[in-house]
């Protein structure tokens, strides 16, 4: 179990490392980007779902 | 006594959330629940007026009950009840404030909220009791408050069989064995099963409700906030980078993107190399103004709250929780993407 679920955060998104939470250094800047727009279009569906309790919202394999 | 009742638009009649940012407002009767605190209060004290204020407006503005003391003290206050504020952060916050500030200038002061309330924090050394976690446990938590206040006017000191909450002053005991073997005790105690026996009791963590979720997000304004401590380069207010007591807001009205070099972050907590090289890996500004001019967001706020996540005090945490919530709630955000390093 991630700390944020421990502490109770409502709506949670895994991201790949504590230094760049919107971001991932080992990628070349296009890919980035598009890493960094599928964390935002994942925090967007997050902010729509209605939840009772710490929930995780994985990126979705599939989403361009 | 002489009593001045403050209270939050709700309690007040004045209004709900849409009244949130309405002004402090001296009534020269006790009005809303400040009606029940008089009854309860008896003949022998006297509820000769009620401040009602805003949430929004109380928690947004933190000199605020300053002046709410100065209007008390005019109308010949010679003790503030504040509350039950319940577990309304902004509410707490307001009454934790005022008990601080009665108590720079020794006027007598009690106030009611729930012992999560991050209100409590702020009180310091004042007279909390506790209260429900809501309006409905109102009958027994102003109860609580109103006999609170009379053993207070009374000059007797206000303890834990009083249901007082926070910072209560430790007084110098005898205990009936010595620490080894009070330490035995709880040890044995531990080995039987019992999970909870302890002298020191630990921080307790809070429940959020989670909020609602949002049904239309192209209707709505959007806001980014971090504790990530990403700052204008250079760190003109000087955030600290650890153990923060503060956080910032920054403007982003016409900023398209945060180029490297322009922000830093001086999260002390980690290398911000990453971070200082392109600054939207803590921040993501580009896409979400992509998401904006796409529609998929109604709007991006205006600006960005920013304090630095390492080592921070909880009670200072809880504290930027609702503060931030005040300012956003207060600006019409309706929901907000937080950074969490």
């Amino acid at each position: 179990m991630s700390i944020a679920e421990k502490v109770g955060a409502p709506r949670i998104v895994p991201t790949r490392g504590i230094p760049y939470p919107t971001g991932d250094p080992e990628l070349d800047p296009e890919q980035e980007h598009a890493w960094r727009r599928r964390l935002l279009e994942t925090a967007l569906r997050a902010l729509s779902t209605p939840v009772k309790q710490p929930t995780v919202f994985d990126v979705e394999e599939d989403a361009a | 006594m002489r009593v001045v009742h403050y209270l939050n638009q709700f309690q007040a009649g004045i209004g709900g959330e849409d009244a949130a940012d309405a002004p402090p407002q001296l009534h020269d009767e006790p009005v809303g629940t400040g009606r029940l605190l008089a009854r309860l209060l008896g003949d022998e004290h006297e509820v000769v007026a009620s401040i009602s204020c805003g949430d929004d407006h109380a928690a947004s503005n933190p000199g605020l009950m300053k002046e709410v003391l100065e209007m008390a003290r005019e109308t010949g206050a010679e003790m503030i009840v504040a509350g039950p504020a319940f577990g309304s952060g902004r509410y707490g916050l307001a009454c934790g404030r005022l008990l601080a500030a009665a108590a720079t200038e020794d006027v007598p002061a009690v106030a009611g909220m729930h012992p999560d309330n991050p209100g409590v924090d702020e009180a310091g050394a004042g007279v909390v009791v506790a209260a429900g976690a809501s309006t409905r446990d109102m009958k027994e938590s102003m109860g609580r408050l109103a006999a609170a206040a009379v053993k207070l006017a009374a000059g007797e000191t206000v303890g834990p069989d009083d249901g007082r909450v926070g910072r209560i002053p430790r007084l110098t005991v005898t205990a009936d064995k010595r620490g080894a073997t009070r330490a035995v005790d709880l040890a044995l105690a531990r080995l039987a099963g019992d999970r909870d026996a302890t002298e020191i009791p630990g921080a307790l963590f809070d429940v959020v409700t989670p909020a609602g979720a949002v049904e239309d997000l192209s209707a709505v304004t959007v806001a980014l906030v971090t504790e990530g401590a990403l700052v204008p380069a250079g760190n003109p207010d000087h955030l600290e980078a650890a153990r923060a007591t503060r956080w910032l807001p920054y403007p982003l009205d016409g900023v398209a993107a945060l180029p490297a070099g322009d922000y830093e972050s001086v999260h002390g907590g980690f290398s911000p190399s990453a971070a200082n090289d392109d600054p939207h890996r803590i921040l993501p500004l580009d896409v979400a103004r992509e998401l904006e001019e796409e529609g998929r967001i109604g709007g991006l706020h205006h600006e960005y709250l920013v304090t630095a996540g390492n080592g921070t005090a909880v009670p200072n945490a809880r504290r930027f929780g609702v503060e931030w919530a005040a300012r956003l709630h207060g600006s019409g955000v309706q929901a907000a993407i937080l950074t969490a390093t």
